[in-house]
């Protein structure tokens, strides 16, 4: 009889060249497709054609929000209900909306007051949305207070 | 005179498991944060910031991105517009919904506009998405840190 032969007792090896070879190639690809995006987040703004933004404002606190701007597109002044200045100071608007809301959220997004934001033509997005954060709300600590819901802007004036 | 010792003659080998350990969580990193979307992406678009700005809860029904340069170029996809000309490509839209059964009004219009673009642009395009029966727009900005 035939005895099978003993087995050398060496460690058995994998050979790892070419899994090492494909796991450099994935990472070296994801390294090169990956991009870093800032987090993004959104305002809604619900505005159909020649109409207010769903229900009627009810609260008798409408806001007419109004930007003007410098020729380079600056912010030059911030008026409320054309009475109020309040020059370029955000923080001064976003007390006086406060005061207006008494701080409170409105119990729907559909309800509460509504803000009419009317911009001059060449005034830089980047300040319509800070006009946008400083009627909608105020961040305490990492919690967002909703103040106003509901915006929606007036007709675009013509450019100059 | 001691003799000298021989040297081993086996293969050197190095312990790999360390470093593939290593490269499989880092290619486990770069997988799970990849985003392949190229949708709502744009290099040329720098997006204003704020401090209310959060992640939208849930994701938006039928979104429809415009990316608004600085310069007044609308980018649709891989199209590109100005206000003027984009109707023709948001009929493309509409059609798309009504053969879902939809309409306009259930569609969301994602604005994402650079920082530097003159607020009357975005109003211009507001009011042109409006005259084809869109309602509800999403002004999409950066969260501030």
């Amino acid at each position: 009889m035939k005895f099978a032969s003993k087995r050398g007792n060496e460690k058995a090896e994998l050979q790892l060249t070419s899994m090492i070879d494909v796991i450099f190639l994935l990472l070296i690809f994801f390294v090169m497709t990956f991009k870093i995006a800032a987090q993004e987040g959104d305002f809604n703004v619900k505005m159909p054609i020649g109409g207010g933004a769903g229900a009627q404002d009810t609260t008798n606190i409408p806001i007419k929000l109004r930007l003007r701007a410098s020729a380079e597109g600056e912010l030059a002044e911030i008026v409320v209900n054309d009475s109020l200045s309040f020059g370029n100071d955000w923080q001064k608007l976003r007390a006086y909306v406060l005061d207006l809301t008494g701080g409170n959220a409105p119990p729907t997004p559909e309800e509460g007051p509504e803000v009419e934001i009317d911009l001059d033509y060449n005034l830089r997005y980047e300040f319509v949305i800070e006009a946008v954060t400083a009627v909608t709300g105020q961040r305490i600590g990492d919690d967002v207070k909703r103040l106003v819901e509901r915006i929606k802007f007036a007709p675009p004036r013509k450019a100059k | 005179m001691r003799p000298r010792k021989k040297f081993d003659t086996k293969v050197a080998e190095g312990d790999m498991t360390a470093m593939i350990d290593m490269v499989f969580q880092l290619i486990i990193f770069f997988m799970v944060l990849i985003n392949f979307s190229q949708d709502d992406q744009n290099d040329k678009i720098k997006l204003p910031s704020s401090e209310l700005a959060k992640p939208a809860d849930a994701p938006l029904t039928f979104p429809i991105v415009l990316h608004l340069d600085s310069t007044g170029a609308i980018y649709v996809g891989s199209e590109v517009a100005t206000v003027e000309s984009v109707a023709p490509m948001l009929r493309t839209e509409i059609q798309l919904l009504v053969s879902r059964n939809q309409s306009a009004k259930d569609a969301n219009i994602v604005i994402r506009g650079h920082k530097n673009t003159p607020g009357g642009l975005v109003q211009d395009l507001i009011k042109k998405c409006q005259e084809l029966g869109f309602e509800k727009f999403v002004l999409r900005v950066r969260e501030e840190v």
